[in-house]
């Protein structure tokens, strides 16, 4: 038994392409542990070589011995042909479960995952929900000391992801160690640590309070209500002036709001400076850096705040988004940049990769992993 | 003509039945100009069936479901903007290919040029591009004829915290526009950056409000203690609804003293405190109760 498994300074290359650059993760026992990014971040390479199935090119992975890892794939690896039991029946066949032990370890896993009475029901009629409760507790099946879960919340709906939630919470208090993917933050907030990644990189690694305490530069703070009660002014004007003054199909609002948009563009394109006495709208002066959450702008800012600005403290969401376009800034060479420059900042998406690397590597061997690898 | 004052969607008791299921039961809600409203619910709920009516691709078995003053017909599709799931586009057109297909289909011209991260792309299989572009890419679709209503089911599954901020950007800016949005999401994260929630359980439309009314006054129960696992695993073992957050365990729906009480028969000692419930915890208990 060891505490420390875990993938340390992982590079994993496909081809040219370099889908993992120095990644440390450890998975302690007792505990989730998350790993958050988009699609072809990484986190199925870096699952992939926990699980053995992806060599890494340099590093070292710790892992237990392949019969007490439990692994749960995208897919949601459950045969969907065959029934609840029969799905229970085939890896226990895999792990050499059987007699009252196996009894017992289904009763005792359908009863926690809800599924108990649905045994003999195809998987693939059960809801989504119900599936990954169901490849959640084949993964579970042999009691293993790690747990290996790849996206198990996606496509399950808010009730049933806290069921699921639940299950997995209940592996680790029991001493499994957890090393879960998912894409969304408030997933990954609930985990004792996470590890961000982007294009293979780490963007932000720790328990979520230090991610937050440490995030880059700072984030600042103003309302967006201001825009939103002008247009909602001029709007009503409008009505008011004539039916809802429609030209060619385009209110006058609307069509002022799109030019002030233009303008704005047009103004980041020829020097990052936006807005400068534009009444309209409350945006903040560099669209590049900044982000909308409901009614508030929130901006980052590589250092301090300028004056009058007013700094938050930045939740998992805003440290996250800030960790992402400081290192957007440090890639883009740092110093001083243009106005096009920061648009390339902005717009560069995290998407902005090759589409044969990394993502089409990743999910091609997913999906020829459909079913499981018991 | 659309009436000018209507409400862009107005559900006044619609109702949609399939056979003897009742997928949609007795619905009444409202998007207007610049509001965004979330729709959130368990699989099932019947949210899907809703936001189909809404595009017109079914109508309602009882009640009325009118969009811009009008029934859902051709020429209500034609200011509406859609983003599935799925999203909808043809893996194997060019990305300029799948934009002009659109147009043609809306009477618009071509787009020009395209928003930042998917210029240079126009001639590559969609197929091809990654799914965070691909997202994008819809949304430029779906927002080419300048849609009145933007209709988003999952809109940014599986894409980076920075991209779906961006994403995000895109539906408050056409919202800040007058375009009003309808937005089916599983995520607390993005019910947040709606004006409005409207939550459905088995077809019934079980709250809607802002995240505050919805929430109201209730509480859960924060739980912080060295061993989280055996506090965890005693509030299970009691029959509570415990879950983790980070360290700490919260159990939603229990009075602080039965929480006590269960620590206290296994021996625990914990800091107890009673915090206000998250939307995600407030949700779950309105499902469960329906």
């Amino acid at each position: 038994m060891s505490g420390e498994w875990g993938a340390y300074g992982v590079t994993v290359r496909f081809g040219r392409t370099t889908a993992l650059d120095d990644v440390t993760l450890e998975v302690p026992a007792g505990q989730v542990t998350a790993l958050v990014g988009g699609d072809g971040a990484g986190k199925t390479t870096l699952l992939r070589t926990l699980v053995g199935v992806v060599p890494p090119d340099s590093g070292t992975i710790s892992v237990p011995a392949l019969r007490d890892i439990g692994f749960m794939p995208t897919a949601s690896g459950v045969w969907r042909d065959l029934s609840v039991d029969e799905n229970v029946d085939f890896v226990a066949a895999a792990y050499g479960l059987r007699g009252a032990e196996l009894r017992g370890r289904r009763a005792e896993l359908l009863e926690a995952a809800g599924l108990a009475g649905v045994g003999d029901r195809l998987a693939g009629q059960l809801s989504g929900g119900m599936r990954q409760k169901l490849a959640f507790s084949l993964a579970m099946l042999h009691r293993p000391t790690l747990l290996v879960l790849d996206e198990p919340s996606t496509g399950v709906d808010p009730v049933s992801r806290v069921d699921l939630w639940r299950l997995i919470a209940r592996a680790a208090a029991d001493g499994a160690a957890v090393a879960m993917a998912t894409t969304y933050l408030d997933e990954a907030e609930r985990a004792a640590a996470v590890l961000v990644l982007d294009e293979g990189r780490t963007l932000a690694y720790g328990p979520p309070e230090k991610v937050t305490a440490q995030a880059p530069g700072t984030v600042t703070v103003s309302v967006a209500r201001e825009a939103a009660r002008l247009q909602g002014a001029a709007d009503r004007d409008s009505r008011l002036a004539g039916g809802e003054a429609n030209h060619g199909g385009v209110s006058v609002a609307r069509e002022a709001a799109r030019l002030q948009g233009a303008a704005d563009r047009d103004s980041r394109l020829a020097g990052g400076e936006a807005n400068h006495g534009s009444p309209t709208t409350a945006a903040p002066v560099d669209r590049g850096y900044s982000w909308r959450r409901g009614h508030e702008f929130h901006t980052w800012h590589p250092g301090p705040p300028g004056p009058g600005e007013r700094p938050l403290e930045p939740d998992m969401e805003d440290a996250v988004i800030a960790a992402a376009l400081a290192d957007r800034a440090a890639r883009a060479g740092g110093g001083a940049r243009t106005g096009e420059d920061r648009e390339d900042i902005a717009d560069a998406g995290p998407t902005g990769r090759d589409p044969n690397s990394d993502n089409g590597a990743v999910r091609a061997e997913a999906a020829g992993s459909e079913g499981r690898n018991a | 003509m659309s009436t000018p004052d209507a409400p862009l969607v107005e559900v006044e008791g619609a109702t949609r039945r399939f056979g003897s299921f009742t997928a949609v039961d007795n619905v009444s809600m409202r998007v207007e100009r610049g509001e965004i409203v979330g729709l959130l619910g368990a699989n099932g709920a019947g949210k899907t069936t809703l936001i189909k009516m809404v595009l017109g691709l079914i109508a309602p078995t009882g009640g009325t479901l009118r969009l811009f003053g009008r029934e859902p017909s051709r020429q209500t599709r034609r200011q509406l903007g859609y983003v599935a799931q799925g999203l909808g586009l043809y893996a194997d057109l060019t990305v300029r290919e799948n934009l002009a297909f659109v147009a043609e289909a809306f009477g618009r011209p071509r787009p020009s040029e395209l928003p930042g991260p998917l210029r240079g792309t126009e001639d590559r299989l969609v197929g091809e591009i990654g799914w965070g572009l691909q997202r994008q890419l819809a949304f430029v679709a779906a927002l080419g004829h300048g849609p009145k209503l933007l209709v988003l089911d999952e809109p940014t599954s599986g894409v980076d915290p920075l991209a779906r901020a961006r994403l995000w950007d895109t539906v408050h800016e056409q919202a800040d526009s007058g375009t009003g949005v309808l937005v089916t999401t599983h995520y607390m994260q993005e019910a947040q950056q709606c004006d409005r929630l409207v939550l459905m359980s088995r077809g019934r439309q079980v709250a809607a409000g802002t995240e505050k009314d919805i929430i109201g006054p209730t509480t859960a129960v924060e739980v912080r203690t060295d061993a989280w696992a055996r506090a965890f695993d005693a509030l299970i073992d009691a029959g509570l609804p415990a879950t983790l957050a980070g360290r700490h365990v919260r159990v939603a729906d229990t009075a602080l003293p039965r929480v006590g009480e269960a620590l206290e028969r296994a021996g625990l000692r914990a800091e107890v405190r009673q915090v206000p419930a998250t939307l995600e915890e407030r949700m779950t208990s309105i499902d469960r109760a329906a």
